[in-house]
């Protein structure tokens, strides 16, 4: 190994390693700390959320109301939304850009390391406010996740909490981009040049652009609807002389910036697991940065394809609708890129490419559904159905989530200096890839036939498609505790990991030792290794 | 940012500490913009629902814009003002939920021709037994017609007050512009009639302290 990448001088520096105990993480400023913190945050969050889902999937068994009461179901489909989007794939997000953004462009560390430790610890202290409001008497928020006013306005007092947790999400994701930016921009290591940088940290760099323009316009409309509620205004009051639906135009305008916020990571993660593992460059790495930014300037112009049914005059259906087919051309050609990269490569099919290759697959799935529903007089017919709600899902789950299994299927051996259990691995893949089809899939039937979506009950037609999709609900929540158990596995010990890990690794992270020690690249490393690992 | 900026991490720490306050203070001025740019989609919203008719949000002119308005397509060449040209308008009124009043209109439709003024009216009563401020909400069906549904005169204009039961008839006098497109023959006008968020009622005070009292309760809750 040679030395530059690992803690060289010592003189500098009085700290050599973590503080003991509890400390360590409450005032950790250290990005391999942090990123680890935000890392079982989300995974925390995810088995949260995966418990509100299968509540949701085990009523939607079988017609009728069973198991809890309508209200209470509400609420789980609310909390689920935001448990899943604000708690496990932003979260993982970004606690991979802390471990892996500093150790691929040779930087010591995150530019602000202060406001590093604050974002972090701002979100559990959001959630368990959150999450506080299941107990209270109003009970959680039940309008959705999108907040549509009137409903919204109508519910009980733990409004005024699920807005202020909101809010501390929303802080801590803008600190959070802030410092991506400003580590991006300022702390290349000499060499670094902005095209040299790996797919990973570009799609990050847009992202957290994303995050800082969105955010705060999310940030205001909920402020306005507590205003509504608490202070008299009448944004959205019709009473009052507002509009209700121009909710809908401020929330979407953030709504479908952040849906690709949960994805453009995962494109960077795609991206790099797929070359290693294929032992080949990445096929069109320039175009790939060109689509990440086509996507995210067009992500601002596509808003009302969530509003086709509201009435909007044709000249702005048709608007919308054009524009948001032209998503799919830059996302087909990364779609493409991906298939050529592999396309006469000597693959491999380690778990993160299994994974990898599971998301290029069901991505288009999801993305071709999407499609569909941009069609202005279909998306008439299928709003509010079961086929918006498969059309997320497979970009979400088989998407954004795959992508974050395989992120840490692929980095864990850098992170633990194991390698983790590959059997268990493919174990979990298949399971998780059989069920998660099981799950979704047949959605798209129901919903078709018109199974509305968000209801605790349906009509008996939808009866066995429901009841396929409960127990594919079962099996792919219980194959993530494979995962659970191979993390931890993988943490106590297992065949240790070389630095390279992967035969045909390439970029910076792999030229520091497995595990990465502490302190990385205090020294920034040599032109001629950057220039050496990447595509 | 060229794309060849690159630093050196450790020679300068007191510059470095610079430019990641210059880049944080942009993008912190990028985030209180978007926020405050939220907020400016309030006014934006109305004036393109103006302009475009969106959401069915009608117009309001002038008697005497209506009527240089008539004049100028009875005198133009044009043709639009097809004397014979007839659409039918149908009104609606919808109490809002919770609301509790009589709210019809008067005439179900009217045939009306474009430029011309026509008046109808609205009963609203009050059915409970204590003052209320009421608030109409108008909107126009097809919404390509909206813009040019013009009112001069309208109750929605202002928040109507009650008394405890009380009621009336409300006008409302409204001209269809001429320019409105061929293929529209028939335009829904409806008002939802809402409790209006501002409860303060401008007579009563004087007539019995008592009302006003528990109006001012009603209104804090
Ligand atoms: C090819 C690209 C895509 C197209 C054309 C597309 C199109 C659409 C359309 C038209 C809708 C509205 C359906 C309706 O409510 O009637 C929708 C909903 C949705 N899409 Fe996509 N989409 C695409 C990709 C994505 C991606 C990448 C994500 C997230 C990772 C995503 C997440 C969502 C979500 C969460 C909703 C539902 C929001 C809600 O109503 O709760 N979509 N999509
Ligand atoms: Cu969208």
């Amino acid at each position: 190994m040679s030395g530059y990448g690992a803690h060289a001088d010592h003189d500098e520096h009085d700290h050599h390693g973590p503080a003991p105990g509890l400390k360590r993480w409450l005032y950790t400023t250290n990005h391999k700390d942090i990123g680890t913190l935000y890392l079982w945050f989300s995974l925390s969050m995810f088995f949260i959320g995966g418990a509100m889902a299968l509540i949701i999937r085990a009523e939607l068994f079988s017609p009728g109301i069973q198991i809890v009461d309508p209200m209470f179901f509400n609420s789980m489909t609310t909390m689920h939304a935001i448990v899943m989007i604000f708690g496990l794939v932003m979260p993982a997000f970004v606690g991979l850009a802390n471990w892996m953004i500093p150790m691929m462009i040779g930087a010591p560390d995150m530019a602000l390391p202060r406001l590093n430790n604050w974002s972090f610890w701002i979100m559990p202290f959001a959630f368990t406010i959150l999450l506080s409001t299941l107990f209270m008497d109003s009970g959680g928020p039940a309008g959705g996740w999108t907040l549509y006013p009137p409903l919204t306005l109508q519910m009980g007092d733990s409004f005024a909490f699920v807005i202020f947790a909101i809010h501390f999400m929303g802080i801590s994701s803008v600190m959070g981009s802030i410092n991506i930016v400003a580590t991006i921009f300022n702390m290349r290591a000499p060499g670094m040049t902005l095209m040299k940088m790996p797919l990973f940290v570009w799609t990050w760099l847009i992202t957290a652009f994303l995050l800082i323009a969105t955010i705060p316009v999310f940030a205001g409309a909920v402020t306005m609807l507590l205003t509504d509620r608490y202070f008299g205004t009448s944004f959205f009051s019709a009473a009052g002389g507002g509009d209700p639906v121009m909710f809908q135009h401020i929330f979407w305008f953030f709504g479908h910036p952040e849906v690709y916020i949960l994805i453009l990571p995962a494109f960077g993660i795609i991206s790099s697991i797929i070359p290693t593992f294929a032992r080949k460059p990445l096929f069109g790495y320039d175009s790939m940065v060109y689509a990440t930014a086509s996507i995210a300037f067009l992500s601002f112009i596509v808003w009302a394809h969530h509003m086709f049914t509201t009435g909007m005059p044709l000249a702005a259906e048709l608007f919308f609708m054009f524009s948001t087919m032209m998503i799919s051309v830059p996302t087909g050609v990364k779609v493409f890129n991906w298939v050529a990269t592999m396309w006469k490569g000597s693959m491999t099919f380690e778990t993160p490419m299994l994974f990898a290759i599971g998301f290029v697959i069901m991505f288009t799935i999801g993305g071709l559904s999407g499609l569909m529903l941009a069609i202005t007089p279909a998306d008439i017919q299928y709003h509010d159905t079961y086929f918006v709600v498969a059309h997320f899902h497979y970009v979400l789950v088989p998407g954004a989530v795959y992508s974050l299994l395989a992120a840490t299927y692929y980095w864990i051996p850098k992170w633990t200096g194991n390698m983790y259990d590959e059997k268990l691995g493919k174990i979990h893949f298949w399971t998780s890839t059989v069920f998660v089809n099981v799950l979704f899939f047949p959605m798209h039937f129901v919903g078709l036939a018109g199974m509305p979506r968000r209801i605790p009950d349906y009509s008996l037609q939808f009866a066995d498609w429901n009841a396929i999709a409960s127990i594919g609900a079962f099996g792919f929540g219980f194959s993530q505790l494979i995962f659970l158990w191979v993390v931890i596995k993988c943490i106590r010990g297992g065949k240790k990991a070389t630095d390279e890990v992967w035969e045909g690794s390439v970029g910076l992270e792999w030229t520091v030792p497995s595990p990465a020690p502490y302190h990385t690249f205090e020294e920034a490393p040599p032109v001629a290794v950057i220039n050496k690992n990447h595509f | 940012m060229s794309s060849e900026t690159t630093t050196s991490v450790k020679s300068n720490g007191a510059d470095l500490r610079k430019r990641h306050l210059m880049v944080s203070a942009r993008m912190l001025m990028l985030a209180v913009g978007m926020f405050g740019f939220g907020y400016l989609m309030v006014p934006l919203y109305e004036v393109i629902c103006e302009v475009t008719g969106l959401n069915g949000k009608t117009g309001r002119i002038s008697v005497a814009e209506s009527e240089a308005r008539l004049n100028e397509s009875l005198q133009g060449a044009d043709g639009k003002f097809l004397a014979d040209r007839e659409i039918t308008v149908e009104f609606v009124g919808i109490v809002s939920a919770g609301g509790n009043w009589k709210f019809t209109p008067n005439d179900r439709e009217m045939k009306v021709k474009p430029g011309q003024q026509y008046l109808t009216s609205y009963y609203a009563e009050n059915l409970s037994s204590i003052p209320v401020v009421g608030q109409a909400s108008p909107s126009v069906s097809p919404s390509a017609a909206a813009r040019y549904f013009n009112k001069t005169e309208c109750f929605c204009f202002t928040r109507q007050e009650f008394e405890a039961k009380g009621s009336r008839d409300m006008p409302v006098t409204f001209v269809i512009d001429p320019d409105v497109p061929i293929n529209v023959d028939r335009v829904t006008l409806s008002y939802t009639f809402f409790k209006s968020a501002d409860q303060t009622l401008s007579s009563v005070d004087a007539l019995n302290p008592q009302i006003s009292a528990s109006v001012a309760a009603i209104t804090t809750y």
